[in-house]
């Protein structure tokens, strides 16, 4: 038990769930307008890829970073194409483009690496870690919070930013009656297709973040298949926040509390395979409270 | 000066319907212009081409005598057009003020919404109209008369020379009529010129100065409001002569078929919607329910069919209680219902007439055998009901997609009234429709009635239940506010019922249902 009580513990709650924040933003964003992305988990793929490659070739994180978000920005204008352009399914899109990541990035890794599994091979950049000067010095708290990388920073601040661009913006307006009246929105000359254009594209930004943070940040190098759910477990995370990003964080904590949970019982001897395990049951187990509470309605009609 | 002008503008559909052919129709500034004509006339299309929705096949439009190109419902709007539509274009979860400046929000800084701007610049122009909206209320909740005005503010702000209105009083009283009356004579005098579309023909005679009748995508005529009756009008309409031949004989009801006995619903969201509801349904009557919509009457009638659970109280049927039973039993005991949405739940729209005919007993014979239904017995029986009820398509395969609001009406009521059932529940049968379809349908369930049926009609029109109800209930906020016998009641009168203005005692009322 006093693993849990332990900072470092808190700590890696806080590194663990900052790339579900990424990804729980980058879901609302894309919901607010009725698109949800199902491409999140591939285009953090991709960013993830493209961020260490490119990183790696330049010696510069950062320039790794703007290359991984480019990467997913231009997955996130394939899916509005095909979705907005084309017309095609909006779910059969992001399925597409998230297998599509997953084949593309091992067989470049080969390609540029020769190796199919990971890219060790190079010489590896991460994003620094900020230390936070006056909180640092806090006993306990300034432990769990200091000393993470410059990108959890960033998804912490994207919270409050995205919540404001939300709610007190016109563009976070516009976006929403989009979402949930498209015929209100078109008969005051809002044009629906551009509204769900940016909002797909400001969805492929954060998860760029939350991609590149997993192989510059959270490890220092790319593994195929590296994003393991993630991109899922934000759309799940984001639905129990609604259209909240501050609520849509807790969420995202809540999945960072058990994968750390799990990653600290492995040394408890649990069999990794077990513990690996508990981010997903409890997805399962989140959404079917969350589904059982919301199904209230007194209706035997399907409500369109 | 004319606001606006279309001239020999032709619409075609990419089906190849013709929804305007060769229209001209030319609205002076500063009146009041009624466009009327039955459903499908090409009312709506030609607003639609105002307003750049759609775009005309050809023709050309003029806006203060110029001649425009008008694509979008923006392009529209910065001509100074505005249009109130008939399915309010709001967004639920928005609070009034957000509702109004959608789209054309104030800014403060770079990136902010002025809220304290948005607030002065609504109640700026409410003052002028002498309106009342609560700016920071969620729309969701508040009554269609409020709403329209949101609309009707979302044009003025937007700069609305010309206000089109599209059946802007379907979903009001009498009383709510008046105000939205009053608002638009204020409009009219500060130079506004508006469009009003609507079939109901003494609002016509009410306030319009100029009337243009439409018939078949077509202007029939335009004239002065004094040298048309409202007789006139509806021949022009439907272009024959039309008796309001209505005929209700006093009928003498029988036993009791259905009794409701304390009925309390409580939403998903703990509003109550229904209280203590009590009352009993007799053969060889129609008892209609009339109300504002949302007043519970959706819900009610739900409960009655089963297709909504979790009431409280009783249902008696045959001495059984039916509250809360899967609707199929309910059907099998005898309740058929015509619903109110025809097209979400009335109908399986991508099937053929013949199968949506036959949708409550497909399982029976003679349609169906041991394992596979009988398409000729099937498409027969469909032949049969198209000419019994009049329903107007090439064939009984035909898809009730492609059939107009009243065709697709008889479909579903031809389905309701064939089945065994004794007791009809109409909700809001006539919605929508075309006068002639409406008169057809409401001669049925007259002869429904006489049959020995009963029939429960629940209709926010009152004209329809003033011509075909024996009895009426009023219901305002879920609860029974008044029990009428229909003799010598007025519109007006079921009015004040309605907007809660009057109300009889619970006494008064339980005393005048024992019979």
């Amino acid at each position: 038990m006093s693993d849990f009580l332990n900072p470092a513990f808190w700590y890696s709650v806080i590194r663990v769930s900052t790339p579900i924040l990424f990804g729980v933003l980058a879901a609302l964003l894309s919901s607010i307008t009725g698109t949800i992305n199902i491409g999140i988990e591939g285009m953090m793929l991709m960013s993830a890829f493209w961020g260490t490659i490119v990183a790696s070739f330049a010696q510069n994180p950062w320039i790794g970073l703007l290359a991984g978000v480019a990467s997913s920005i231009i997955l996130a204008v394939i899916l509005a194409y095909f979705h907005l352009k084309l017309k095609t399914d909006l779910v059969i899109g992001g399925v597409a483009l998230n297998l599509l990541s997953s084949g593309l990035t091992v067989f470049l890794l080969y390609a540029i690496t020769g190796d199919k599994g990971s890219s060790a091979s190079l010489r590896s950049f991460t994003i620094p870690r900020v230390d936070i000067p006056l909180v640092k010095e806090i006993p306990f708290v300034g432990k769990i919070l200091s000393g993470h990388n410059a990108l959890t920073y960033i998804a912490i601040l994207s919270v409050f930013v995205v919540n404001y661009l939300v709610k007190k913006t016109p563009l976070g307006i516009r976006m929403r009656s989009v979402g949930e009246n498209p015929d209100a929105a078109v008969s005051v000359g809002i044009s629906v297709n551009r509204m769900k254009f940016l909002s797909l594209i400001l969805s492929g930004i954060l998860a760029g973040f939350g991609g590149a943070f997993l192989s510059m940040g959270y490890v220092s190098w790319f593994a195929r298949d590296m994003t393991a759910g993630r991109g899922f477990i934000s759309i799940a995370a984001q639905a129990l926040g609604g259209n909240s990003a501050l609520f849509g964080a807790f969420g995202a904590l809540l999945f960072g509390i058990a994968e750390a949970a799990g990653i600290t019982l492995q040394s408890l001897r649990i069999p990794s395979e077990i513990t690996n395990m508990l981010p997903f049951v409890l997805t399962i187990v989140v959404l079917v409270i969350y589904a059982r509470s919301k199904i209230r309605s007194h209706s035997r009609i399907q409500e369109q | 000066m004319k606001a606006i002008e279309a001239v020999n503008i032709t619409k075609v559909y990419p089906n190849g319907v013709v929804a305007n052919r060769g229209v001209n129709l030319s609205i002076e500034q500063g009146e009041v212009h009624a466009i009327v004509g039955e459903n499908g006339a090409g009312k709506t299309t030609l607003m639609k081409i105002f307003f750049g929705i759609e775009r005309p096949t050809s023709g050309e439009l003029r806006v203060f005598e110029k001649p425009v190109h008008i694509s979008s419902p923006k392009e529209a709007i910065s001509l100074g057009i505005g249009m109130v539509h008939q399915h309010f274009m709001l967004v639920p979860s928005f609070t009034v003020a957000e509702n109004i400046m959608l789209g054309i929000e104030p800014k403060k800084g770079f990136f902010s919404v002025d809220f304290k701007k948005m607030e002065n610049v609504i109640t700026e122009y409410a003052k002028r109209l002498n309106f009342e909206v609560p700016i920071w209320e969620k729309v969701l909740d508040l009554p269609v008369g409020v709403k329209q005005r949101i609309e009707i503010l979302k044009a003025l702000v937007r700069g609305a020379r010309i206000l089109i209105l599209d059946e802007p009083s379907s979903v009001l009283t009498p009383q709510e009529v008046n105000d939205l009356f009053d608002v638009l004579r204020r409009l009219v005098q500060d130079g506004l010129t508006v469009i009003f579309i609507t079939h109901k023909l003494n609002e016509v005679k009410q306030i319009a100065n100029r009337i243009t009748i439409m018939r078949n995508a077509q202007v029939v005529g335009t004239y002065e409001n004094r040298e048309v009756t409202e007789t006139d009008i509806v021949e022009l309409m439907i272009g024959r002569k039309f008796e309001y031949d209505i005929k209700r004989e006093r009928r003498e009801p029988g036993e009791v078929l259905l009794t409701v006995k304390d009925v309390n619903y409580f939403r998903e969201d703990g509003a109550h919607i229904i209280k203590n509801l009590s009352f009993s349904l007799r053969a060889g009557e129609i008892l209609a329910i009339a109300g504002l919509e949302g007043n519970g009457q959706k819900e009610f009638v739900e409960i009655l069919t089963g297709l909504r659970e979790k009431a409280e109280g009783k249902i008696l049927l045959n001495g059984t209680n039916i509250l809360g039973a899967h609707p199929k039993k309910i059907r099998q005991m005898g309740i058929s219902h015509i619903p109110e949405d025809r097209i979400e739940v009335g109908c399986a729209l991508d099937l053929p007439i013949s199968e949506n005919l036959i949708s409550d007993r497909f399982h029976t014979k003679p349609f169906s055998g041991r394992l596979i239904y009988r398409k000729r017995q099937v498409l027969e029986f469909g032949k049969k009901m198209m000419k019994e009820f009049d329903v107007r398509a090439k064939s009984p395969t035909t898809i009730v997609r492609m059939l107009s609001g009243g065709n697709m009406q008889k479909v579903v009521v031809a389905r309701e009234m064939t089945n065994s059932a004794r007791i009809v529940i109409a909700n809001q049968p006539t919605h929508g429709i075309d006068v002639a379809s409406s008169e057809f349908i409401r001669k049925k369930l007259i002869q429904m009635r006489d049959d020995g049926k009963a029939v429960l009609l629940i209709s926010t029109d009152l004209q329809e239940i003033l011509q075909i109800a024996d009895r009426i209930l009023v219901l305002y906020k879920g609860e029974i506010v008044a029990h009428l016998k229909n003799e010598n009641i007025t519109e007006t009168d079921l009015g004040y019922y309605m907007l809660g203005a009057k109300r009889q005692s619970d006494e008064q009322i339980k005393e005048s249902m024992k019979v």
